[in-house]
Parts: structure tokens; C-alpha cells; sequence
């Protein structure tokens, strides 16, 4: 190492002294030296300028080519990209809302069925009513009682012959008294009558309530289907809009897949929290079962044992959705035939139930080694052994916590897929813009170049910029010169013609 | 699925992140002085035991000798133990030695004679038979050699790639009187130990033998 550097030393002195050298070239004092140097440099640069020029123009002019076409073929790439992920998002959205029409028909269908299939039933029942009331109504007509026909003849009589013949004035009294016992008969049965009548109509109240509550309950579920009617029809807005591939759409969808992406993200966070967690819970137990010291690569075979068993929980949890039809990552369990699912939905969740179990008592035998470890530190230290009250809560909540866990874990499928989905389109866009960006950056670096080869051709003349003025001065002389040499010439084809004027 | 694999393996990463190492095997070796007055030191060789055990971990070795007129011999490993790969296990191999050890202590008898040499290179081939990455030798002693006429210790211990730890050197008397006594002692177990290819040092404040044991 400290040849190398002393043979770098030397070669640097070396070149330094050839430097030199080559600087007092034409003399022994450095100025002198320089000054000649400069005007041939000077001289050089202003015989070369031509060529000079056309080599920064052309060099400047091919960078920029170069930059604009890679500019141009990142605005392609970002171009078919957006396009591609407008489609992508647009798809996911199309089925997602497909989806939420769908289930709102299924609303409506299950509302049809619930409310309006009692329909008939219902107007069976209100015809039912209105008869009740249509007999009740006629059994409450008021019929007057007529009145006797004899009365008038009676009463005529009576007035008559009253005072001729105490007999008859008592058979008369007799009558009268007959007729005042009719007449109050006939008006208790009409009373009784009314009585009935009014009874008649009192009873017509119930059904009256009867069919105005029947009347309410169909005009509350016409209510809710025309409110699903509207949702629907929000939905089937969104779809056209969706259909008509309108920015508006891709937009909102994005923004959408936005939060999603955070929301998941976040779900998925506190998972990973919960595995870890469950990892510390069943590590230690482990190294029980497959020794503490055996080693996997960088890792404890027990610690690989343990993340082999959530990743398991979690592979489980999966499955389960996936048969539940509520993720869909795997489409061969989505197409399974209905038995062939259950069947599926019923192994994972025996196998998932059973993992929850091995893992309530991994977390047992782990609180029991704590105390072993516990009690054999406390002895080793010479302290007395202390056996704490109420120990069995902390080992009943870790058993709980181990068999909970597992069936938490499976729950990850949900925020996965989501994450999943969102991820793709927010990673496209991201991307998407990232090229845009370099367009631009290309765009700007090949101006730039461009730019700096005019800036670099004016430094060269302000570089050789005497001889240039010298060349300029002689230009100048020379145009000068040749219009004094026409002018002569001019006035010399002119001096006859003025000679011969004036000699005329 | 591809960032599903992607995400396990994150999680993986993530949750084994902190255990990349691969932990070291321990073999600790103590060496206790039972000559003359230094017997009554051993309550605090004691207590160095239990830190031991407390530490030593499944995998590792820790035994347990005397020094006494020739220790270079396995009469004189009063226990030793290579813990098991199973937690509860070791709990129970700890119990066993602590009383085993317990039991020595209470009943020690001094030694006429102090053959330092003899249990260094009695330790020294224990731990090069249990292949362990770390090995430790404790010498707790006031490395004051005194041998059997006719015993030959006059020469280099291997203690390649092993630690040698000089625990409690007391200062004995004719120290006082002299400290150069005292050094030399030392430098000369130092310089033994050097020859031999071991890694000497002297531990007189217990408190920093967890650094030691740790690191």
C-alpha cells in the first residue's frame, strides 16, 4: 500500500516538473513564457473558431435530440401507462359498484318479497274491514217508529164524548191510559233500538283503526322501495358515468383507492402488531418443543417455528375468507361448486380452531417456564420465594389471548386485498408521475444543453476576442477601401462627360 | 399473490429483525482457591455461581472445580453441567447444580497446597472438548502458587482462544509489606497466560462481571 502511494507521489512530481517545463518552453521567465503561450492558444482557438463552432453546435444539438427523444418516449410510456391504469381502476370500479346495484336489487327484491307478498292478504283484510263497516252502517240506520193509525180516531172520541157518560168517560180514561202505556212501550223500543245503533257504530272504530294501520304500513314500504329506487338510481349514475370512462369518474375512483390504500395500511400495521405479539407468545414455548439452541440460517429454530405457525393462522385465515366468498384472491376457491366450498370453509376452520387451541397452550406453558425461570431466579438471588395471590388471571388472559389471536390473524384477508388492490393502482399512478417528471426533467436538461453550447460559443469569441476585433477593423478597411475604389472609379468614368460639358 | 409473498416475507423480516445473530455458546469454567484462609472468600464464589447460573442460557457449559495440592485432575470438578436445548430442563439442571455447589461450600476443607497450574490446564482441556465459541476460565484465588515438591508445572498452558478471568485477587500480607510482590504475582500469571495464547485480565470488583459474562 505504501509503494503504491510513494509511486503515485512520484508520477504526480514527474508530471508537475513536465508541466513545468512545457510552460518555459519559449523562456526562462514565466511571464514572457506565458504571454507567448496565450497568443499561440489565442491564435490556435481563433483559426479553429469555425470548426469550433460547428463542433459545440452540433454536440449541443445532438444532446438535445438525444434528451427529447428519451423525454418523449417516457411521455409515451406515461401516456400508455395512465391508460392503462384508467382502465384498471376503471374495471375495479365498474365491478365494485356492479356489485353495490346488484345488492341494492337484492334489497329491493327481499323488501318485495317481505312487505308486498302480504299484499293480497292485506287487501283481504281491508275488504274485510269495509264489509264489517258497510253492515255495521247499515244496521245503523235510524228507523222513526210510525205512529198508531187509531190514535187520531181515539183522540177524536175521547174529546167528544167525555163528559156525557161517567162510563164511558172510564172506558175512555181506560183507553187513554192503554194508549199513554203504548206510546211509552214504542218509545223504549226505540231508545233500545238507538242504543243498539250506537253500539253498532261504536264497534266500526276498531276497524276503522284497523284499516287506516294497514293503509300506513303499505305506504311505509312503498316509502322504503321508492328510497331504494333513489339509491339505485345514484348507483346507476355513478355506473354510466364509470361506463363513459369521464375523468370525474377516474378521479374519484383514484382519490377512492387513496384511502383505501391508508386505511388497509393502517388495518394492516395493527395485524402485523397482533402477529407480533402472538410471536412473543408462543416463541419461548417453542423452543420447548424443538430445542433452544438449534439454529435456522441467521435465526432460532424455535423462533422460525413459531413465525411457521402464525404464517399458517394467517394462510388459514385466508382460505376461510376466501370460502366465505367475502375476499377474492384466489379464484380457483371463488369457482369451487357450493359443497366443494363448505366442505373447504369447514377443514379451515377446524384447522384454524385447532391452532387457536395448540397456541392457548403454548401460551400456558410459556407462563408456567416464566414462573419456573422466576422462581428459580429468586432462589439463586437467596431472596425468599414469594408466591403471588391471584397469579392464575395473568395466565388465564395469556391462554385467552392465544386463542383469540389466530382467529384475529384470520381477519387480515379483509385489509389484504384491499391493500392489495389499492396498492396496484396508487403504485401505478405514483409511477405514472414519476415519468411524467423525468419527461420534464429531459425536456429541461436538453434545453439546458442547448442553451450552454450558445453560452460555450460566446465564451470561444470572448476568448479570442483581439483577433477577432483585429479581423473585424480589416473587414471594414477592406469594404471601406473598395467604396473609395468605386467611388474613383465612378468619378473617373464621370470626369469626361464633365470635361466635355464644361469644354462645350 | 406475488405482493402478498412480498408482505409475509416483510413481516417475517420484520418481527426476526431483531435476533439476526446467531447466539454464542458459552463454557465457563471456575477455578475456586481452598487453601488456607482464602476458604473463607468462598461464600462470595458463591454468589459469582449463582450470578452464572442465572445467566448461562441452553447450549452453554459451567463447571465448577477446586484448587487444592494437584488439581489437574477430575477428582476435583465438584459439578458440571452442559445445559439442555429445553427451557424447563435447564431450570431443573440449575436447581441441581446450585445444590450441589451449596453442599461443597458448606462442607470445604482447606488444602495444604494450591496448584493453580494444574486446574488452569484442567479447565482448559474441559472447554476445548465442549467446542463452545466463548470459553472462560474464573480463577477465584490470590493466584499465590504453591506446589507439591516434585509437581512440574514449569510450563506454557494451550489456552488458545480462551479467557483467562483473575477473580477477588486478595492482597495477602507480605503485599502490604511490599505491593511489587503483588504485581509480579499477577504480571506473571499474565505473561503464562499470554505464552499460552489465552486472553488474560483480573476482575477485583465483582460488580463488572456481568460485562464480562455478556460481552
Amino acid at each position: 500500500m505504501d509503494n503504491l502511494v510513494l509511486t503515485l507521489i512520484r508520477f504526480h512530481s514527474g508530471e508537475a516538473i513536465m508541466n513545468t517545463e512545457m510552460l518555459l518552453l519559449w523562456s526562462d521567465q514565466l511571464p514572457v513564457s506565458l504571454t507567448v503561450w496565450l497568443i499561440l492558444v489565442v491564435l490556435a482557438m481563433y483559426l479553429g473558431r469555425c470548426q469550433a463552432h460547428q463542433l459545440i453546435t452540433s454536440s449541443s444539438g445532438a444532446i438535445r435530440t438525444l434528451f427529447r427523444l428519451m423525454a418523449r418516449s417516457f411521455n409515451r410510456l406515461a401516456i400508455r401507462l395512465n391508460s392503462r391504469n384508467k382502465e384498471i381502476i376503471l374495471s375495479h370500479g365498474r365491478d365494485a359498484v356492479e356489485k353495490k346495484i346488484d345488492r341494492e336489487f337484492h334489497r329491493v327484491n327481499a323488501l318485495v318479497k317481505k312487505d308486498l307478498s302480504g299484499y293480497p292478504a292485506v287487501q283481504r283484510k281491508i275488504n274485510d274491514a269495509i264489509e264489517r263497516i258497510e253492515e255495521d252502517f247499515s244496521s245503523s240506520i235510524e228507523a222513526p217508529p210510525l205512529p198508531p193509525s187509531w190514535v187520531e180516531g181515539v183522540d177524536t172520541i175521547a174529546k167528544t164524548a167525555k163528559a156525557a157518560d161517567p162510563t164511558v168517560a172510564l172506558i175512555l180514561e181506560n183507553i187513554n191510559q192503554s194508549l199513554a202505556k203504548a206510546q211509552k212501550e214504542a218509545l223504549d223500543e226505540y231508545r233500545k233500538n238507538s242504543q243498539g245503533r250506537h253500539e253498532a257504530l261504536k264497534n266500526m272504530l276498531p276497524t276503522w283503526r284497523n284499516v287506516s294501520q294497514q293503509l300506513n304500513e303499505i305506504n311505509k314500504n312503498v316509502d322504503g322501495i321508492e328510497g331504494q329506487a333513489t339509491v339505485i338510481d345514484k348507483h346507476m349514475e355513478e355506473y354510466e358515468s364509470i361506463r363513459n370512462k369521464e375523468d370525474a369518474a377516474v378521479r374519484k375512483l383514484l382519490s377512492s383507492s387513496v384511502t383505501q390504500l391508508f386505511i388497509s395500511g393502517l388495518v394492516l400495521i395493527i395485524a402485523i402488531m397482533g402477529g407480533f405479539i402472538n410471536f412473543q407468545l408462543i416463541a419461548l414455548p417453542m423452543s420447548e418443543m424443538v430445542g433452544g439452541t438449534s439454529q435456522l440460517g441467521p435465526m432460532k429454530t424455535a423462533d422460525v417455528a413459531a413465525l411457521v405457525i402464525i404464517m399458517v393462522e394467517i394462510a388459514m385465515g385466508l382460505f376461510l375468507m376466501e370460502s366465505l366468498r367475502i375476499t377474492h384472491l384466489f379464484p380457483i376457491i371463488s369457482s369451487m361448486d357450493d359443497n366443494m366450498r363448505k366442505r373447504m370453509l369447514i377443514i379451515t376452520l377446524s384447522i384454524l380452531t385447532i391452532l387457536a387451541g395448540f397456541e392457548a397452550s403454548l401460551a400456558y406453558m410459556r407462563d408456567l417456564l416464566a414462573l419456573d425461570r422466576e422462581a428459580l431466579t429468586q432462589s439463586l438471588a437467596g431472596s425468599e420465594i414469594i408466591s403471588a395471590e391471584f397469579r392464575w388471571i395473568p395466565s388465564v388472559g395469556q391462554m385467552v389471548i392465544g386463542f383469540i389471536l389466530p382467529f384475529t390473524l384470520a381477519f387480515i384477508a379483509i385489509p389484504l386485498e384491499s391493500f392489495i388492490q389499492s396498492f396496484r393502482t396508487v403504485l401505478g399512478a405514483v409511477f405514472c408521475q414519476f415519468l411524467q417528471l423525468i419527461d420534464v426533467i429531459f425536456r429541461m436538461a436538453g434545453n439546458i444543453v442547448q442553451r450552454c453550447g450558445h453560452i460555450l460559443i460566446r465564451i470561444y469569441d470572448l476568448m479570442i476576442f483581439i483577433p477577432l476585433e483585429i479581423e473585424k477593423q480589416m473587414a471594414g478597411r477592406k469594404i471601406r477601401m473598395k467604396k473609395i475604389k468605386t467611388n474613383i472609379k465612378t468619378n473617373a468614368d464621370q470626369l469626361p462627360v464633365l470635361t466635355e460639358e464644361k469644354l462645350s | 399473490m406475488k405482493y402478498f409473498v412480498i408482505l409475509i416475507s416483510a413481516i417475517a423480516i420484520s418481527i426476526s429483525g431483531c435476533n439476526t445473530e446467531k447466539p454464542k455458546t458459552k463454557s465457563v469454567y471456575m477455578l475456586l482457591d481452598t487453601s488456607g484462609t482464602y476458604t473463607k472468600e468462598l461464600d462470595k464464589a458463591q454468589k459469582i455461581i449463582n450470578y452464572l447460573l442465572a445467566t448461562l442460557d441452553s447450549g452453554d457449559s459451567l463447571a465448577v472445580a477446586r484448587i487444592d495440592s494437584g488439581s489437574f485432575s477430575e477428582k476435583d470438578i465438584v459439578s458440571k453441567v452442559t445445559f439442555n436445548t429445553r427451557p424447563s430442563v435447564v431450570s431443573d439442571q440449575k436447581r441441581v447444580f446450585k445444590r450441589s455447589i451449596d453442599g461443597f461450600i458448606s462442607g470445604v476443607k482447606s488444602s495444604s497446597y494450591t496448584d493453580i497450574t494444574g486446574g488452569v490446564l484442567q479447565a482448559s482441556e474441559f472447554l476445548n472438548e465442549t467446542r463452545a465459541d466463548e470459553k472462560i476460565i474464573l480463577v477465584f484465588s490470590d493466584l499465590k502458587e504453591d506446589l507439591v515438591k516434585g509437581h512440574m508445572r514449569d510450563f506454557s498452558i494451550p489456552l488458545v482462544d480462551i479467557k483467562v478471568v483473575a477473580l477477588n485477587v486478595t492482597k495477602l500480607r507480605s503485599d502490604n509489606v511490599d505491593p511489587r510482590h503483588y504485581l509480579n504475582r499477577v504480571a506473571k500469571w499474565q505473561e503464562r497466560v499470554n505464552q499460552g495464547g489465552g486472553n488474560w485480565s483480573v476482575l477485583n470488583d465483582l460488580e463488572r462481571l456481568e460485562r464480562l459474562i455478556s460481552g
